[in-house]
């Protein structure tokens, strides 16, 4: 299968901004090696870069060392996006825009022409059920709903692979429930996912690989299948084996 | 350039759906309106010391308009982090920058005319002439002097973090050159050195902003200006609305930008 995300001996650096100026290294040298039709799942506890990685593939941060590339195209490259939606954590729109407004906004981003940006538009809102709100302004939904309305920008441009970052955090049960199917529905359609999760039972339902990454490395990568037959114990377990957790006495 | 025109189109709709935009519209238009319309004693001199007025407010409330609309254009996309979902999309940030000037620019032009039809239609009515380019050049020239300060304004906030701070910073810049600019040269003569020398690179560094204003035509009835006068500071303008924009890209492409 050919590779639609890579990352190769990916190292990030912070500098702080006092006079010491000392130096945080957030990646230590990642490989990572997604391919296409995957769902591949990245773990790791708060801190560990999971962050930092999605920050350089989405062109946010430029790696000190190492490069990235989606598509075989240096996430430098704003062509590397044209491929690819991306849902953040937390709903980040414009929130003087109705739903309708956005997704118009986005697709002339995309440059879809407008007919079929139009019928894209449609058939989103229907897929995410917001319908009924498509002329409502986005601040006056509910969490639930801008996260439904996040995921409609996600796919406005039919992407090929889409980089979720915790999509279903803040969700209640049912919200969680209409993301995953939205997730099993686009992996049907044969499109890659690579998403950022703290929730692992979830994970361990959706995705076809996991990456565990632990203070910037890469502790462990493989099957969730493999990774628990490996380890004896559910993808929960792996988890806190990999990153050494201790219960406190 | 569909994409620069897509940026501009949500900085448009963002500011006509600000209730504060609305609030100095609505003000500038009453006031122009009021003092257009009254005619005290039937003295020439009060009318022209109206328009005066009027031609003033239309100014601060340009100047206003520009100034706070562009300074908080970068840092509240930063704040809401809408800039995140926006960056994640194949756009280049000179793309950002472009179309949240052009936004800018097109939003006050907007506001613009509709002051100038204001003061037009009023000081028309009353006086029965109707020098329309006089008011063209002059809506033109102002227009174009606000390009510079949208510019100007944009390359602070990529620069300063505060968007109050940029504001206050910008608009003491915008009104020192306006007050001041034009007699620094004579500044200068009276001055020793090394102050002379720094004191005229100051004033061929700065833009002329107080060149751009030509209320005088039509509050005193004088002569239009040569329109070739008009391309020139036109051109003149560009020359800085790309020095500033260009400066402004060199810091934001620079910027760190995580989630």
């Amino acid at each position: 299968m050919s590779s639609i995300l890579r990352t190769e001996d990916l190292r990030v650096e912070y500098r702080s901004r006092d006079l010491k100026q000392t130096v945080n290294l957030a990646l230590k040298g990642l490989n990572l090696n997604v391919s296409a039709g995957e769902v591949f799942g990245f773990l790791g506890p708060n801190g560990a870069g999971k962050t930092t990685t999605m920050n350089v593939l989405l062109g946010y941060v430029k790696p000190t060392e190492g490069t990235a590339h989606l598509f075989d195209v240096d996430v430098r490259e704003p062509i590397a996006r044209q491929r690819i939606g991306y849902l953040p954590e937390l709903t980040y729109y414009y929130k003087f825009l109705t739903v309708e407004e956005l997704l118009r906004f986005y697709a002339s981003l995309f440059e879809i022409p407008k007919l079929e940006a139009e019928s894209r538009i449609d058939r989103l809102l229907k897929l995410v059920e917001l319908e009924h709100a498509r002329r409502q302004p986005i601040r006056t939904y509910s969490k639930g709903m801008q996260q439904r309305a996040g995921l409609a920008q996600a796919l406005i441009n039919n992407p090929d692979l889409l980089l979720l970052d915790e999509p279903t955090s803040g969700l209640d049960p049912l919200g969680r429930m209409k993301v995953r199917e939205i997730i099993r529905r686009l992996k049907e359609e044969g499109k890659t996912v690579f998403f950022s999760s703290h929730e692992l039972g979830e994970v361990e339902t959706i995705c076809d690989r996991v990456a565990i990454l632990h203070q910037g490395e890469l502790k462990v990568e493989g099957r969730v299948d493999d990774l628990m037959a490996r380890y004896h114990c559910n993808l929960e377990q792996v988890f806190l084996k990999v990153v050494e957790y201790q219960p406190q006495p | 350039m569909n994409k620069i025109l897509a940026i501009a189109g949500v900085v448009i709709k963002e500011l006509y759906r600000r209730k504060d935009f609305y609030v100095l519209f609505v003000l500038t238009a009453l006031i122009t309106l009021l003092l257009g319309s009254v005619n005290f004693f039937h003295d020439d001199r009060i009318a022209r010391y109206l328009k005066e007025i009027c031609l003033l407010l239309i100014w601060i409330s340009a100047l206003v308009i520009a100034i706070t609309t562009t300074a908080r254009q970068i840092p509240a996309e930063r704040e809401n982090r809408t800039i995140f979902p926006l960056l994640a999309k194949p756009v280049t940030r000179a793309q950002v920058i472009t179309g949240k000037f052009l936004g800018c620019w097109l939003a006050v032009a907007v506001a613009l005319a509709v002051f100038y039809l204001f003061f037009g239609v009023i000081s028309g009515s009353r006086e029965h002439a109707w020098p329309v380019l006089k008011y063209f050049q002059a809506l033109w020239l102002q227009w174009t002097m606000l390009a510079v300060v949208i510019a100007l304004v944009l390359f602070g906030s990529v620069i300063f973090t505060s968007p109050a701070e940029n504001v206050t910073i910008c608009f003491f810049a915008v009104l020192g050159i306006l007050l001041l600019g034009g007699h620094l040269n004579t500044v200068a003569l009276g001055q020793k050195e090394p102050a002379r020398t720094m004191l005229y690179t100051l004033y061929f560094l700065i833009p002329h902003l107080e060149w751009f204003d030509v209320r005088d035509i039509i509050i005193y009835d004088w002569p239009r200006i040569p329109w070739l006068d008009c391309l020139l500071a036109t051109l003149y303008a560009a020359v800085y609305v790309v020095v500033f924009l260009f400066a402004a890209w060199l810091v934001f492409r620079r910027k760190v930008l995580a989630t």
